[in-house]
C-alpha cells in the first residue's frame, strides 16, 4: 500500500510565502487571544488555589453545589460538569488568593457531606496549591522550556553543522545574556513572574540572533520551527480557554521533542541530497528532500495522531487536556517541519560567519562571490538558477568536507 | 548465517527473557511461589499516586517559630540567671529580629550582664545598649544569624524525623518522605483511605504541657482584665459522645509551664474500665518521672491541666502524689483519636508548627478509573496502529508489529526493573511511544522501498535501508531524549513519571526497531531467499 507515489513532486518550497502568511496569522491569533484573556489561563498548579473533583450519587447541578459551598466563602467557585454526564461528576475550582487553604479540602468534604447527606458525595480528587508553590511551579516550568531550547540548539548546531565550537560559543552567549537580563531585572526589582517571561523571551531572541549571526542555519530552522509549534499550541489552548497546568507544560516539551524529530528527519535527507545535488539550486534540493520523506512524515504523524485520538476520546477527563495539547502540537509540528523549518534554510544568506573568514582563507575564496546573490536569495519565491549556482558550489564544498555520514 | 546473527539473537533473547522475568510479578499478582520470590525479581510495577490513589503533601516547617520559641526560652532563663547573679532589671521582653530587650536599673550591672551573656549565651550578642533619660540602661541582645540558622536547620531536620516516625506508625505501605529546599518536606502516602486523618496526624504539633489550674478564680466570669498576673484563660473542649456536640469551657491556669512532654518515652492507648472510654497513658524517663512526682506531691488536691497544642484536654484533680513515672491523658477521645494521640506523643512534638503548601489527594476509585481508561485507550490505539502497519507494509509490517509488541514488553519490564513509578501521564507516554515507535521502522521501510525501486536485490535493499536510516533515527531520537531529560529534571510527581516512560520508550523502541526487526529480516532473507520483498 502506498499513500504517496514515489515520484511525487509537490512544490512545498514554492508555497512558502503562503505558509509564512498562514503561520504569521496563527501566531497573531495566539498573541490576540492571550491579550484578550489577559495572559495564559493558569490552572491551580500555577495560580494556586483549590480544585475538587466530586461525584454525587444523585443528579445535581452547579448552582446547587455553589450554594452548598457558600458557608465556606466558596460560592464564587467555578463549578463544571466533568466527564460523562450520567456520572454526576463535577469539578469545583477556586483560585481566590484570600481563601485560607489550611484544612480547606477537609472543610469542603464536610460541607458537601452535610448538605447532600452522608455517603451521597464522593470526593475523588483534591488538589490544593498554595500561592507561593504555584509561583515556584510556574518558574520551574518556564525554566524547563528554556533549558530544553538551549540544549537542543547546541545539539543541532554541533551535530548538523559540525560546529561544536560555535555551538559552545552560542551556549556561552546565551547563558551570559540571560544572566545579564536576570541581573538587570533584579536591579530594577521587577515582579518575578514577569522576570521569567522576559528571561525566556531574551533567551529566544538571543538564540535566534546567535544562530543568524553565526550562520547556524539548521539550528535556526529547527528553533524557529519549534518556537512556532509551541506558540501556536499555546494559542489554540488559549483560544479554547483551556487551562495551563503542569501536564500542559509536559505536553509542550513533548511537542518540542516531536517537532524536532520531524524536522531533523527532513534535514538529514537535505544534507544527504546536498552531497549529490550537482548544480541544482538549494531550494530544489530541499523540495526533493521533503517529497522523499513525505510518505514517512504522513505515516508517522498518522499513527501518532491515531493513538492520541484514542487517548483523547477514551482516556478520561483527567488526561483529556494533555492529549488535546499533544494532538494540536503534532498537527502543527508536522506542518512546520514541511512548511517552516526547511524553507527557513533559504532565508539565511550563504557564507561563512564574518569572524571565521580570516582564519579560513581557502574557504573565503569560495565564499567570495556569494554576497551579491545572497541578497537576492531571501526574496526569491521559487528557487532560481543564479542563486542556486553559488549555493550549490558551497554545498559541494561542505559535503566534500563533511560527507562522512555513510 | 548472516553476520553476527548468533550474537544478535542471543542479545535479543536475553533482553526479552529479562523483561518477562521482571513482568511476572506484576502480571501474576501476589500469588508467586516461594522459590520464585526467593531467587527472582518480585517487585511489581509501582503505581503513582494518581493511579493507585493516595496523598501528596508539601509541608513547610515554620522554622522562624522555632527560633522565636528558643529566644523566648532564653529570655525566661535569663531572667532567672540575672536574679541569681543579683543583676537588677525589669523583666526582659522578646522583640522582632530575634531580640531580647531589658532595662537595667543600675549602670554598674552593665558589665556584669555583658559578662553573663558572654559566658552563658554565646549565641547572643549585645546589639545595643544606651542610657535612658532616667539613668536606667536599655540593653538589646540579639541572636546571631548563624545561631538562628542553626536552630532553623535543626528544626527542619527534627521535624522530618518526627513526621517520618508518625507516618511509619500510621501504617502506610511505601511512604515517601523527603526534605526539599527551604525547610519544605515532601510526603507521599500511597493508598491512604482517610486523608483528613493523615493530615491531622502529620500536621499536629503535639506540644504537650502541664499547667496548674488556678481555682481561686471563677473561670466562667474571668476576663483578661480581671485575671491575676501570671495567669491565662484557656479553653477546654468536651464532647458529648451521644450527640457528638462539642462544648467549650473556659479554664484559668497558671501561665508558668509546670512540665512539658519532652521527657515522654512511651504513650499507649488504654481502656478506662469504669467509663468504658479510651485514654492515653504516657511514661516519662527517670528525670521526667522525678519532676512529675515533685509536682504532684506539692499540689495534691489541686487540678493539673493537660494541654495539647494550646487546648486543654483534661484537668484532673491530683488525688495523691504520682511517683510511678506515668500520667494519664483522658479527654473524651474516640478509639481512633486516642490511638493517633498516642502516636504523636510517642514520636514527639514538632519543633515548630507546619503549614501545608500543597496537597493533592486522589481517591482510589478515580485511580482505578484512570488505569482502566488508560489501558483501554492503549489497547485500542495499539490495535489500530498494528492493523494499519500490517496493511501498509505487509510482511515487513508484521515485523514492525512484532517489534511494537516487544517494545511494550520491554517498557513495562524496564519500569518494573528500575522501580520507576507509572503515572497517568506515564501511561500517556507509553501510548505516545506506540505511535512514535513505528517511526523508526517507517523510516527504514521507506528507505528499503526506495532501494527496491532503484532495482536493488532484497538483500541489498534491506542492507542499504537500515544503513541509511539508522543515523537519522538516532538523531531524531536524541532530541526527544533531551526534552525528556529536561522534563525529568524540572518535573515533579506525575510529570517525572511521564519523562521516565518517555525515555525508556525511546531507548527500547530504538532497540526493537533497529536490532530486532533487522534480525527478523535477516532470518527471513536467509531462510526463504525471496526474489521480491513484501514491503
Amino acid at each position: 500500500m502506498e499513500f504517496i507515489k514515489p515520484n511525487v513532486n509537490i512544490n512545498f518550497v514554492g508555497s512558502r510565502g503562503k505558509a509564512f502568511i498562514l503561520s504569521g496569522l496563527l501566531i497573531l491569533m495566539t498573541v490576540v487571544t492571550l491579550f484578550a484573556h489577559g495572559g495564559p489561563n493558569y490552572g491551580i498548579d500555577f495560580a494556586g488555589g483549590i480544585l475538587v473533583q466530586v461525584r454525587f450519587s444523585e443528579p445535581t447541578d452547579a448552582s446547587a453545589i455553589k450554594k452548598a459551598l457558600a458557608p465556606l466563602g466558596m460560592d464564587q467557585s467555578l463549578v463544571q460538569g466533568f466527564g460523562d454526564k450520567k456520572n454526576n461528576e463535577f469539578l469545583i475550582r477556586n483560585e481566590r488568593a484570600g481563601l485560607k487553604l489550611q484544612g480547606l479540602s477537609d472543610r469542603v468534604r464536610q460541607t458537601l457531606a452535610e448538605s447532600y447527606g452522608k455517603g451521597k458525595v464522593e470526593v475523588r480528587r483534591v488538589e490544593m496549591v498554595g500561592p507561593k508553590v504555584g509561583q515556584d511551579l510556574r518558574e520551574k516550568a518556564l525554566l524547563a522550556i528554556f533549558y530544553a531550547i538551549v540544549m537542543i540548539a547546541v545539539y543541532i548546531s554541533g551535530r548538523f553543522e559540525q560546529k561544536w565550537g560555535l555551538a559552545a560559543v552560542m551556549a556561552g552567549v546565551l547563558v551570559g545574556a540571560t544572566l545579564l537580563v536576570q541581573a538587570l531585572i533584579a536591579a530594577m526589582g521587577g515582579e518575578e513572574g514577569m522576570a521569567m517571561v522576559l528571561l525566556i523571551l531574551t533567551a529566544l531572541v538571543v538564540t535566534v540572533g546567535a544562530c543568524w549571526l553565526l550562520k547556524l542555519r539548521y539550528a535556526l530552522g529547527a528553533i524557529v520551527a519549534l518556537i512556532h509549534d509551541v506558540v501556536i499550541t499555546v494559542g489554540v489552548f488559549s483560544l479554547l480557554d483551556k487551562e495551563f497546568t503542569l501536564a500542559t507544560v509536559a505536553a509542550l516539551l513533548t511537542i518540542i521533542g516531536y517537532s524536532l524529530n520531524d524536522t531533523i528527519i527532513v534535514y538529514d535527507r537535505i544534507r544527504e541530497n546536498l552531497k549529490t545535488a550537482g548544480k541544482q539550486p538549494l531550494g530544489q534540493t530541499i523540495n526533493e528532500s521533503i517529497n522523499q520523506t513525505l510518505s514517512r512524515t504522513i505515516l508517522t504523524s498518522g499513527t501518532t495522531l491515531l493513538v492520541l485520538l484514542c487517548l483523547f476520546v477514551l482516556g478520561g477527563g483527567v488526561i483529556e487536556d494533555f492529549a488535546l495539547a499533544l494532538l494540536v502540537g503534532v498537527v502543527v509540528g508536522t506542518y512546520s517541519s514541511i512548511f517552516v523549518a526547511s524553507p527557513v534554510l533559504l532565508l539565511l544568506p550563504e557564507g561563512k560567519p564574518m569572524s571565521m573568514r580570516s582564519s579560513a582563507p581557502a574557504k573565503a575564496a569560495v565564499a567570495r562571490p556569494e554576497p551579491v546573490e545572497a541578497v537576492a536569495a531571501p526574496a526569491q519565491v521559487s528557487p532560481g538558477k543564479a542563486a542556486g549556482a553559488a549555493r550549490q558550489k558551497k554545498a559541494k564544498k561542505k559535503s566534500g568536507k563533511k560527507g562522512k555520514r555513510h | 548465517m548472516p553476520k553476527n546473527f548468533f550474537l544478535k539473537s542471543t542479545l535479543v533473547a536475553v533482553v526479552v527473557i529479562l523483561a518477562l522475568l521482571y513482568l511476572v510479578p506484576t502480571i501474576g499478582g501476589g500469588k508467586l511461589p516461594a522459590w520464585w520470590t526467593n531467587t527472582l525479581p518480585s517487585d511489581k510495577i509501582r503505581l503513582g499516586l494518581d493511579l493507585q490513589g493516595g496523598m501528596h503533601l508539601i509541608l513547610e516547617v515554620e522554622t522562624q517559630k522555632a527560633v522565636s520559641a528558643s529566644v523566648e526560652r532564653t529570655s525566661q532563663e535569663l531572667q532567672r540567671k540575672m536574679r541569681e547573679e543579683n543583676i537588677r532589671a525589669i523583666s526582659p521582653q522578646t522583640g522582632a529580629d530575634n531580640t531580647i530587650s531589658l532595662v537595667l536599673l543600675h549602670n554598674s550591672d552593665r558589665a556584669k550582664l555583658e559578662d553573663l551573656v558572654k559566658r552563658e549565651y554565646p549565641d547572643f550578642s549585645v546589639a545595643s545598649s544606651r542610657t535612658l533619660e532616667d539613668g536606667k540602661i536599655k540593653v538589646v541582645l540579639q541572636l546571631t544569624a548563624k545561631a538562628a540558622k542553626h536552630i532553623a536547620d535543626q528544626a527542619s531536620t527534627q521535624a522530618l524525623e518526627t513526621i517520618r516516625n508518625r507516618v511509619d506508625q500510621f501504617g502506610v505501605s511505601e511512604p515517601e518522605i523527603m526534605p526539599q529546599s527551604e525547610g519544605r518536606i515532601l510526603i507521599q502516602l500511597p493508598g491512604v483511605k482517610d486523608p483528613q486523618r493523615a493530615v491531622a496526624l502529620i500536621g499536629k504539633t503535639a506540644q504537650l504541657e502541664f499547667k496548674l489550674v488556678d481555682d481561686s478564680v471563677n473561670a466562667a466570669t474571668a476576663t483578661k482584665a480581671t485575671l491575676p498576673p501570671g495567669d491565662e484563660i484557656l479553653t477546654m473542649y468536651r464532647r458529648d459522645h451521644a450527640s457528638g456536640r462539642v462544648d467549650k469551657e473556659p479554664i484559668v491556669v497558671h501561665r508558668r509551664v509546670a512540665m512539658t512532654g519532652a521527657t515522654i518515652t512511651d504513650a499507649r492507648v488504654q481502656m478506662d474500665s469504669q467509663y468504658n472510654q479510651p485514654y492515653v497513658s504516657v511514661a516519662f524517663d527517670s528525670a521526667g518521672a522525678r519532676q512529675f512526682a515533685d509536682i504532684t506531691t506539692r499540689n495534691v488536691k489541686k487540678r493539673l491541666a493537660i494541654i495539647l497544642d494550646g487546648k486543654v484536654q483534661s484537668a484532673p484533680v491530683i488525688q495523691e502524689p504520682i511517683t510511678g513515672g506515668e500520667a494519664r491523658i483522658s479527654g473524651d477521645f474516640t478509639m481512633e483519636e486516642a490511638r493517633d494521640l498516642a502516636v504523636v506523643l510517642r514520636s514527639g512534638a514538632l519543633p515548630a508548627p507546619v503549614k501545608i503548601l500543597e496537597e493533592r489527594t486522589v481517591g482510589p476509585s478515580l485511580g482505578q478509573d484512570s488505569i482502566d481508561q488508560g489501558i483501554l485507550s492503549m489497547v485500542v490505539g495499539l490495535l489500530l496502529v498494528v492493523g494499519f502497519i500490517l496493511l501498509y507494509y505487509r510482511l515487513a509490517g508484521a515485523f514492525a508489529d512484532l517489534a511494537l509488541l516487544l517494545n511494550l514488553v520491554l517498557i513495562t519490564g524496564a519500569l518494573a526493573a528500575f522501580q520507576a513509578t507509572l503515572t497517568l501521564p506515564g501511561i500517556a507516554g507509553i501510548i505516545l511511544t506506540i505511535g512514535m515507535a513505528v517511526d523508526a521502522n517507517v523510516l527504514i521501510f521507506e528507505r528499503v522501498r526506495e532501494e527496491v525501486r532503484m532495482g536493488k536485490t532484497p538483500f541489498a535493499a534491506v542492507e542499504a535501508g537500515y544503513g541509511k536510516a539508522t543515523l537519522t533515527i538516532l538523531d531524531a531520537n536524541i532530541t526527544t531524549l533531551i526534552a525528556a531529560l529536561v522534563l525529568f529534571q524540572f518535573g515533579t510527581g506525575p510529570i517525572r513519571g511521564f519523562a521516565v516512560t518517555l525515555s525508556i520508550g525511546i531507548a527500547s523502541s530504538l532497540f526493537t526497531a533497529i536490532t530486532f526487526t533487522r534480525l527478523l529480516f535477516d532470518l527471513y532473507l536467509h531462510q526463504f531467499r525471496p526474489r521480491k520483498l513484501l514491503i
